[in-house]
């Protein structure tokens, strides 16, 4: 089984996060760090590949230090990664960045079948959550998204996924033939940590830089030029004024519901 | 200034197996007529039924002229691949020049494949929507709450999926007749590849549903999972109950009550957190709410930093207190 892992370096969610005058996320550099959520998504693959053979691709789109998010996969026992590099990347939006990624999977499909595409159910930095269905629908893969449970079974059509997922008002079981794309929550396993061999091992792993004109894709379709929606004003949420703190002596609850209602919030 | 857009807006009608109307749907409503005319989009059950004459009547209460009611034959409507590409044809059809949805996880998948399909500009987890300089533009908060962005739509059609509850749902000055346009769409094989082979619909609770309460009281870690101080609260609050991460995978209440990152983003007037430490990924889901009250017997919780009304104390002797006096008051 070959499974393609995206992976995205994304400012650090405990850190101070901020947008700069083009309503574009700074990136310093400095305190950047994998999706959290797609360390679900690398742990999915390497689960299914555990038990299946095969082999895992790491890969990623953002600019130099996005390297890191593969270094991360490959750490954790990813055995390629793909780094797609390109100035004109910059500012992409949702559909900028899903045609750099199909073009890339494409690529890789073309060298060796692809059987799976994982991804995490969401980025933490701008948590759009829209990336999966668009590239399934790109790729033209049958999707099963927010997975909290996935499993691959060999079957007489060929391998195929079942996923168990909670939506808002249900809970769904999806099944389809692979090639297939699933995204992953973080219910769906307990991402392990890279070891010390692993990280030896990491750096021994290919990782292949690319650019658009690699993968034939037009610079009109990324970056600003290619985006479908533009910031028009960013700014930093006002802080919260007259925050009271009380302690306990006894009375609290008296004093909050005495809040609630000065405040017109009963 | 507003100027409504050209084409129609197109809401999708998000309702229950029963065919009752989601609530948010009315915000959606509220907020679409603002943009232009309306129109909506209802998804035939299996059956095929149209929505009912009471649905019909509210749904011209609020405005809505024209109700195209998709019916893509035996293809499964649940699948969002399948509903994407309905909508993408009842949007060519109709003409229209937005496309508005409620922010769910389903729906922001549909937003993506409908964007892709047609060359939409796409914003989801908006909190309001206009139309500036002759543009969609949508307002939307970003890293855990602490950002305010505005965002428009360069596209002749924009495809924005608001958050429930972040619009006030009103009836329209004058209400119309809604009329049902059926629209056959046939869906292709691609859409077809994902087979749904259990679906459980959740039982409705007669509380408010959490993403669009106006009240949430909220339990973590600190509860020891006892829910039954804060359901008491938020009873008496007419308010929904929601969790952190923890109470959920102690099985404490269902997965469906996550406040956060990966759970339920909710935006109300009235935030309660008990035992609720206040991780980011949690206050990713929390932080626009109206008022933070917090309870923790910490004072270094990191929730006090953007609670509006912070408890130092221990939630069992809080809880109670509070929910006692409010019943009181409200005699
Ligand atoms: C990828 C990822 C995604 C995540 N997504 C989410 C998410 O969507 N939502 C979410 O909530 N979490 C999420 N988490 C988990 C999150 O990081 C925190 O672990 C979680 O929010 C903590 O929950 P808590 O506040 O209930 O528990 P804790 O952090 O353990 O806090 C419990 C608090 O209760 C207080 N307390 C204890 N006893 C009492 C008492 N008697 N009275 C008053 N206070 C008391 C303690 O002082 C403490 O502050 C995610 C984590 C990861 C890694």
């Amino acid at each position: 089984m070959r499974i393609v892992v995206l992976v995205k370096h994304v400012p650090d969610i405990q850190s101070e996060r901020a947008l700069g005058p083009d309503g574009r996320v700074v990136r310093d550099g400095g305190d950047g760090t994998i999706n959290e959520l797609d360390e679900n998504a690398v742990e999915a693959a390497l689960l299914l590949v555990e038990q299946h053979g095969g082999e895992v691709v790491a890969l990623t789109v953002g600019p130099a230090d996005a390297v890191d998010a593969v270094r991360r996969a490959l750490q954790l026992g990813a055995d390629a990664g793909v780094h797609v590099l390109d100035d004109a990347i910059a500012g992409s939006d949702v559909f900028g960045t899903v045609a750099v990624l199909a073009a890339a999977v494409r690529r890789l499909g073309a060298e060796t079948p692809v059987d799976l595409v994982v991804t995490g159910m969401a980025g933490l930095d701008g948590l759009t959550s829209l990336v999966p269905a668009a590239l399934a629908a790109e790729l033209d893969l049958p999707q099963l998204t927010l997975a909290s449970e996935l499993t691959v079974d060999a079957t007489e059509s060929g391998w195929t996924a079942r996923v168990r997922r909670d939506l808002d008002h249900a809970t769904e079981v999806l099944e389809a033939t692979l090639p297939a794309l699933v995204s992953v929550t973080d219910q769906a396993n307990e991402p392990r940590y890279p070891n010390f061999k692993g990280i030896m091992a990491a750096r021994k792993k290919p990782v292949e830089v690319l650019a658009l004109a690699d993968l034939g894709v037009g610079a009109t379709t990324v970056g600003d030029a290619g985006a479908r929606t533009e910031v028009v004003d960013a700014a930093r949420r006002p802080t919260r004024e007259n925050r009271i703190l009380v302690t306990d002596d006894g009375d609290a609850g008296l004093r909050l519901a005495a809040y609630l209602v000065e405040n017109k919030l009963v | 200034m507003t100027t409504p857009v050209t084409g129609p807006v197109l809401v999708l009608l998000d309702h229950a197996a029963d065919g009752g109307l989601r609530q948010p749907v009315l915000e959606l409503l509220t907020a679409a007529r603002a943009l232009g005319t309306v129109h909506g989009a209802w998804t035939a059950d299996a059956d095929g039924s149209d929505p009912d004459a009471r649905t019909l009547e509210l749904l011209g209460t609020y405005g809505v002229e024209t109700v195209h009611r998709l019916d893509v034959g035996d293809a499964d409507v649940r699948l969002t691949p399948v509903l994407a590409q309905g909508l993408t044809a009842l949007v060519q059809s109709a003409g229209a020049s937005v496309l508005l949805l409620t922010s769910s996880f389903e729906n922001k998948e549909v937003a993506a494949r409908v964007g892709l399909a047609t060359g939409a500009g796409v914003v989801v987890d908006a909190s309001a929507v206009e139309v500036a300089d002759d543009r969609v533009v949508a307002a939307k908060t970003v890293f855990a709450g602490t950002w305010n962005t505005r965002c428009a739509v360069r596209t002749p059609l924009a495809v924005i999926a608001l958050k429930a509850g972040s619009v006030q749902a009103e009836p329209a000055a004058e209400r119309v007749t809604a009329t049902v346009v059926a629209q056959a769409v046939t869906v292709d094989d691609g859409a077809r590849r994902v087979r749904v082979t259990e679906h459980t619909e959740r039982a409705a609770s007669t509380r408010p549903d959490l993403a669009a309460a106006q009240v949430v009281v909220v339990g973590g870690r600190g509860t020891n999972g006892d829910f039954a101080l804060l359901e008491e609260l938020a009873d008496v609050l007419g308010g929904a109950v929601g969790a952190t991460r923890v109470a959920t995978d102690e099985g404490w209440i269902g997965h469906d009550a996550q406040i956060g990152q990966t759970g339920v983003t909710v935006a109300p007037q009235l935030y309660i957190g008990a035992g609720v430490s206040g991780a980011v990924h949690h206050r990713g889901g929390m932080q626009s709410a109206g008022t933070i009250v917090a309870i923790n017997n910490d004072p270094e919780a990191p929730i006090f930093e953007i609670a509006d009304f912070g408890i130092v104390g221990d939630l069992f002797t809080v809880l109670p207190q509070a929910t006692a006096e409010l019943r009181r008051l409200k005699g």
